[in-house]
């Protein structure tokens, strides 16, 4: 419950701290009274059309991708596993680059995102199709690397046919990850699918919980393992297709937060659920933040940041484990 | 009652039976030791039978709905797996997820399933420890408890003494054969045959997936079947706590 409180006041202030830091400076009074429709209207565009849908969209994709990392890892019961693992995200963003490639992603405003949401489902299908309905989660990692690492071939193969420098530096600039410049069209795009995705990842719980004796043991105590890999792997998919969809590739996050909050919650899986769910929002608002406070005018990429500050902290966690071991 | 009927089980691996066409039954107060050379199919019988398999024939517990069937059978796999430095509480704990509606936590019932389970196993003191730092004897014993919480009318384990020293082999099965005295009934396979002897009240022999023998550790344990399954020159003591078996030489 302490944890809980904490990571949801730690996410009221950094959603505020993102509302008002930005190229305009406004203060707090007027950055909220602007929001809500009062004082000068162009303030008002500021912070309805620019900074909210950015706010909410870095909270969402946050959100969806702590949650989907802890699933993932939940399921394989490896520490190391992350939500792109399945190969979602390298097909969603396969689906954006074709649609920068070939003008699809100008003829209207949802166009790129709608293409890279049908490329992840594709993903999974295929992925499922690959790993058969009752495989072990060996076979998974295997069709998701296969699904991944032919999705990563394609994307070069577009970036290697880009008529010009321009249109491949488009397309480079995308695949950083970023939520600045969005719409709340964005936000109510990616909503209702990540909601879909929230809610099957959110059921994995007492599934999770079971399988740290083990897959054998978990079907035995009444979890349907091919139940619970179907809600995993289409769970997964709306709700990391939907962020590459909005936001491109954004990494570590899925990888990172469970793990640093895994000790919080005494290791168990489905309590991670949660605390990953708002510990990745959090994580994501603040990368986000700092996105726009180191060099507010070189619009360093959000995906770029999480990197930054993912690898060293992960580096960190490999140092801490190998401390812990015998 | 029988708390476990296989007919004509029958698994498959392409054209070859890995289990042929065993049945049996398990009778409330059993304490049934499953014996066979490496790969008789011992595992493959009894997850079959669990209804983790697909199969030929019948079994009472694969037939039936999976919620239900966890309310039957507690089962323990080979392995010995704790994926997460989770609390020995919480460990034995998952023992209840059969008994608990769907996002429900743990009942006054349930609580008192876990502390039992826990007192039973004599590892009160270990409640809060995380389960894998604990020694793989130790852990052999929480797993043991989560089953035992589950309180089930059967129990399966599969090689629960492997890897485990001579006195944690002995009080493992002394709680099996306690908790079959006590009402309920146990299906282990094992390789040391005289603790099957001593422990079990009756032996199923199994070779190349077939039924071989099913009786008392004495009608089982003879010196003909020891050579014809596991090609062992072996003596076999009848002794008052049961046959003691004696490996003298392989047959070549």
């Amino acid at each position: 419950m302490k944890l809980f409180l904490s990571l949801i006041a730690l996410i009221a202030v950094l959603f505020c701290a993102s509302l008002t830091i930005g190229y305009t400076p406004l203060p707090f009074g007027t950055a909220f009274a602007a929001l809500f429709g009062f004082g000068d209207p162009l303030y008002q565009t500021v912070m309805q059309d620019i900074r909210a849908p950015r706010a909410i969209l870095a909270a969402m994709v946050g959100a969806s991708l702590g949650l989907s990392g802890a699933a993932m890892q939940g399921y394989l019961r490896n520490p190391l596993a992350e939500p792109g693992l399945i190969g979602v995200s390298g097909s969603a963003a396969l689906g954006a680059v074709i649609a920068l490639q070939t003008g699809i992603a100008a003829m209207f405003a949802l166009a790129l995102p709608l293409m890279a949401l049908g490329f992840a489902l594709m993903a999974v299908v295929l992925v499922v199709a690959l790993a058969g309905p009752r495989g072990a989660s060996l076979t998974l990692i295997l069709a998701g690397i296969a699904v991944s690492a032919f999705a990563g071939a394609l994307t070069s193969l577009v970036l290697n046919l880009s008529p010009n420098p321009y249109a491949a530096a488009e397309i480079v600039f995308w695949m950083l990850g970023s939520v600045a410049d969005r719409s709340m069209t964005h936000v109510w795009l990616a909503l209702p699918v990540m909601a879909v995705g929230w809610v099957l990842l959110a059921t994995l719980g007492r599934g999770l919980n079971a399988l740290t004796l083990g897959e054998d043991a978990a079907e035995a105590l009444g979890v349907s393992m091919s139940g619970l890999r179907l809600r995993l792997l289409f769970g997964t998919a709306a709700a990391v297709g939907a962020t590459t969809a909005v936001a491109g590739a954004v990494g570590f996050v899925g990888l990172i937060v469970p793990h640093l909050l895994r000790p919080f919650v005494g290791a168990r899986p489905a309590a991670l659920l949660w605390a990953s769910t708002l510990g990745g929002a959090a994580m994501v608002l603040a990368a986000d933040i700092t996105v726009r406070l180191v060099m507010p005018d070189r619009d360093l990429k959000l995906g770029v940041v999480m990197a930054l500050i993912g690898a060293p902290l992960f580096l960190h966690l490999i140092y801490k484990t190998r401390k812990e071991l015998p | 009652m029988s708390l476990l009927s296989l007919r004509d089980l029958t698994v498959r691996r392409g054209d070859c039976p890995v289990v042929d066409h065993v049945s049996f039954d398990i009778q409330k107060g059993e304490c049934v030791g499953l014996i066979g050379p490496n790969g008789a199919g011992k595992t493959t019988l009894m997850r079959a039978a669990l209804g983790l398999l697909p199969h030929a024939g019948a079994s009472t517990l694969a037939d039936i709905p999976a919620r239900e069937r966890a309310k039957s059978v507690a089962w323990m796999p080979q392995t010995r797996e704790i994926a997460w430095p989770v609390s020995v509480e919480h460990l034995v704990a998952l023992g209840r997820l059969p008994h608990l509606p769907m996002g429900q936590k743990l009942r006054d019932a349930d609580q008192a399933a876990v502390d039992a389970a826990l007192a039973h196993m004599g590892l009160d003191s270990f409640r809060t420890r995380r389960a894998t730092e604990l020694s793989g004897g130790e852990q052999a014993r929480v797993l043991i408890a989560r089953a035992l919480a589950q309180e089930t009318p059967l129990l399966m384990a599969d090689e629960p003494i492997a890897g485990l020293d001579p006195a944690a082999q002995i009080a493992t099965l002394g709680v099996f054969a306690d908790h079959a005295r006590a009402g309920h009934a146990v299906l282990a396979s094992l390789h040391d045959l005289s603790l099957a002897a001593r422990y079990c009240t009756r032996l199923i022999l199994l070779s190349r997936g077939q039924l071989v023998a099913d009786g008392t550790p004495e009608d089982v344990l003879t010196e003909q079947n020891l050579a014809d399954v596991f090609h062992l020159r072996a003596k076999v003591h009848q002794t008052e706590d049961g046959p003691i078996f004696q490996p003298l030489g392989v047959i070549a």
